[in-house]
């Protein structure tokens, strides 16, 4: 789950990060009224609030020489759509006059197993291609998770960027709070780029925090509304809201397979034989009868589907629970559906070939046979 | 012989109650699996398939100490809190089955297991299979056959589509390993390939990997630098799927472009491994090894 910057800046700053004195503002709230009462004092910076990369490059940042400026633009960014959304807040800083762009993050590494921490004097929108062009000037850090970011490594990674002094110890406290938020809010990242030094002092000018899908639970105020990612479809978004993993691509072979390893395997045969999967569609493991149903009635009604292949191989998933979601799917969608052509292996097979036999649908032993005869169908 | 299980292997069910568990347990148990007991807080003392339920696992090991893995299938809020109980217990191996465990718990279980010990497989996995002697996960049975080959997957479902491909053409396998499909697993495809190098029944090596992540470029390392030296093929899944989402500057800043299909078949082929087009292809690639 990606949060606004307003909701990560917000987060850092509970840990002791500086960040710029800002108002958000609602879609639907008082924009002069908010804007006036607020206290800012210009010049103050616009900030459209999506959960999309690149909103700098696209005109989502603008600057307000006065409160007035602020109020338009802030109405302008209500309406000015980056990569195709309008957005549902705006935040509105202070501007803080600044020479030096930092960056500093901390995420996971995977292979390592551990958090490691990332900082770079050279801050801003292009630090992708300096760490490509001068990946020294990167510095890195992994951290024991049972010992934590200790404060002499933090000051360490501070010089190593060239900090002395109060700024030094500044920057410090910044990954150590950083740190903190990243453990306490189960995030995969967090990251303030850029970052800058007015004085001594860090500022965060912007941030960045996603929470692991799988610990949302336990951050129950993190629940506001939100739109993610500006390319997401309306099938995608009507799929999410399912609870279903699907991309919407451009053929018109419909798939499902259960498990993402098989389910991209499903579209590779498709290509394969010379077809075009309209879609990917996971239904993952030990999916109910109820989750298949959804799945199958989604692409029933999903219009670039002309056929649909479905390749299960069942270990935690059963056939039979499968079997009876694609029956109750076809009942339920009560026009003539589009044909179906079903691959079932695995964790109780023959119970699951039944059902669909006796509702008259083929279950196929062997994926090839299936996706060739799904292709044909497809035209 | 194997790899880490086999005829020794004496299994605990934690989450033995609950539908997965229960299922599974009857299942495994038709394989041949040796379960000696199960572990569900609050349900000690009923049965589950023949199978003593007790309320944790200090308890269970204590009645039955040949017990020396552990299959976890409790729910992910309790999932972590399990396999440390495990681990504390002394248990040398863990599977852990359970899907949706925050990464950040288990990067800090696949840590604390290391320093005392025990081997963790997954989370997010089907589990391992060494055929015709045990089976210690979710995987079904009749699809495997034993013989020469080892499999190391990324891919459930994967694994069972290319080790029935194997047995239909009369292909049998050592053992097959799940590692877990999350971004943080416990045992990685190169520590599960120095136990198969050690392993004198293990004649080939498949690998199914999987776009995102290094393990495969990291398999090729550890093969062209001669740290492994049997024939290997591999499958990678996701060769035609759509550039994926990416996680911020960081998750690109460590990647540097490695992670994608063409790298990992880039990284493969240089270390002299063959990569299938199809999961159905695997037979032949390994038949011309073997």
């Amino acid at each position: 789950m990606k949060l606004y910057e307003f909701e990560a800046k917000g987060i850092l700053a509970r840990y002791g990060v500086e960040t710029p004195r800002g108002v958000v503002i609602a879609r639907g709230d008082d924009v002069r009224g908010k804007i006036e009462s607020s206290g800012l004092k210009p010049p103050l910076v616009v900030k459209s609030q999506v959960l999309v990369a690149g909103r700098g490059k696209a005109g989502g940042i603008r600057f307000a020489k006065s409160l007035e400026e602020a109020v338009s633009l802030t109405e302008l960014l209500f309406d000015f759509p980056i990569k195709g959304l309008k957005p549902r807040y705006i935040l509105v800083e202070e501007a803080v006059e600044h020479s030096s762009e930092l960056y500093a993050s901390i995420t996971i590494d995977k292979s390592a197993r551990k958090p490691v921490v990332l900082a770079s004097p050279y801050g801003g929108m292009d630090i992708e291609e300096i760490a490509r062009e001068k990946p020294e000037s990167i510095v890195r850090l992994h951290v024991d998770p049972f010992i934590g970011l200790r404060g002499f490594e933090a000051r360490m990674i501070a010089r190593r960027l060239g900090l002395s002094g109060g700024a030094q110890q500044s920057f410090a406290s910044l990954l150590q709070a950083m740190y903190k938020a990243f453990i306490d809010y189960d995030a995969e990242l967090v990251e303030v780029n850029p970052l800058t030094l007015v004085g001594d002092r860090v500022i965060a000018l912007d941030a960045r925090i996603i929470v692991d899908d799988n610990a949302s639970y336990k951050h129950p105020e993190l629940a506001i509304e939100r739109v993610e990612g500006g390319e997401v479809s309306e099938w995608e978004s009507r799929a999410r809201r399912l609870g279903l993993a699907f991309v919407e691509l451009e053929g018109n072979v419909g798939v499902i397979g259960n498990g993402a390893g098989l389910t991209m395997t499903s579209m590779d045969l498709v290509y394969e034989y010379g077809g075009a999967p309209a879609n990917f569609l996971d239904v993952g493991g030990g999916a109910s009868s109820e989750r298949v149903k959804r799945a199958v009635l989604l692409l029933l009604e999903y219009p670039k589907t002309k056929s649909i292949f479905i390749n299960i191989f069942g270990g935690i998933t059963r056939c039979d629970e499968v079997a009876r979601g694609i029956v109750e799917a076809i009942k339920e969608y009560g026009g003539k559906p589009k044909p179906i052509f079903v691959r079932l292996s695995g964790t109780r097979e023959e119970e699951g070939r039944r059902i669909l036999e006796e509702a008259g649908i083929r279950a196929y032993d062997d994926p090839v046979k299936a996706v060739i005869d799904a292709i044909k169908a497809a035209g | 012989m194997a790899i880490l299980v086999g005829r020794d292997t004496v299994v605990l069910v934690q989450g033995i109650t609950g539908r997965e568990g229960s299922f599974h347990t009857k299942l495994m148990l038709e394989y041949g699996t040796r379960i000696a007991a199960g572990v569900t807080p609050g349900k000690g003392g009923s049965e589950v398939h023949g199978v003593k339920v007790y309320d944790s696992v200090a308890e269970a090991v204590k009645e039955h100490p040949e017990i020396n893995t552990s299959i976890v299938f409790v729910p992910a809020r309790f999932a972590s809190d399990a396999v440390y109980e495990a681990i504390d217990a002394g248990l040398k191996l863990v599977v852990v089955i359970t899907e949706g465990i925050p990464v950040h718990e288990t990067m800090r279980f696949v840590n604390y297991a290391r320093s005392r010990g025990t081997t963790i497989v997954g989370p997010n996995c089907p589990g391992v299979i060494t055929p015709s002697e045990t089976k210690v996960g979710i995987m079904p049975g009749h699809v495997f056959t034993r013989g020469p080959v080892g499999i190391i997957s990324r891919s459930g479902t994967i694994t069972y589509e290319i080790s029935y491909a194997l047995t239909k053409e009369g292909i049998g396998q050592s053992t097959v390993i799940g590692i877990g499909g999350d971004p943080i697993v416990g045992l990685t495809f190169t520590e599960a390939m120095e136990l198969f190098e050690k392993d004198p029944e293990t004649k080939a090596l498949v690998l199914i990997g999987e776009i995102g992540g290094d393990f495969e470029e990291r398999a090729a390392k550890m093969i062209a630098e001669g740290r492994f030296t049997k024939p290997v093929v591999a499958f990678i899944a996701g060769r035609t799927a759509p550039p994926g989402k990416r996680m911020g500057h960081a998750g690109a800043i460590i990647m540097m472009g490695e992670g994608d299909y063409a790298s990992k078949v880039r990284a493969l082929e240089k270390a002299g491994v063959k990569v299938a087009r199809s999961p159905f292809d695997i037979p032949s690639l390994i038949s011309r090894v073997l």
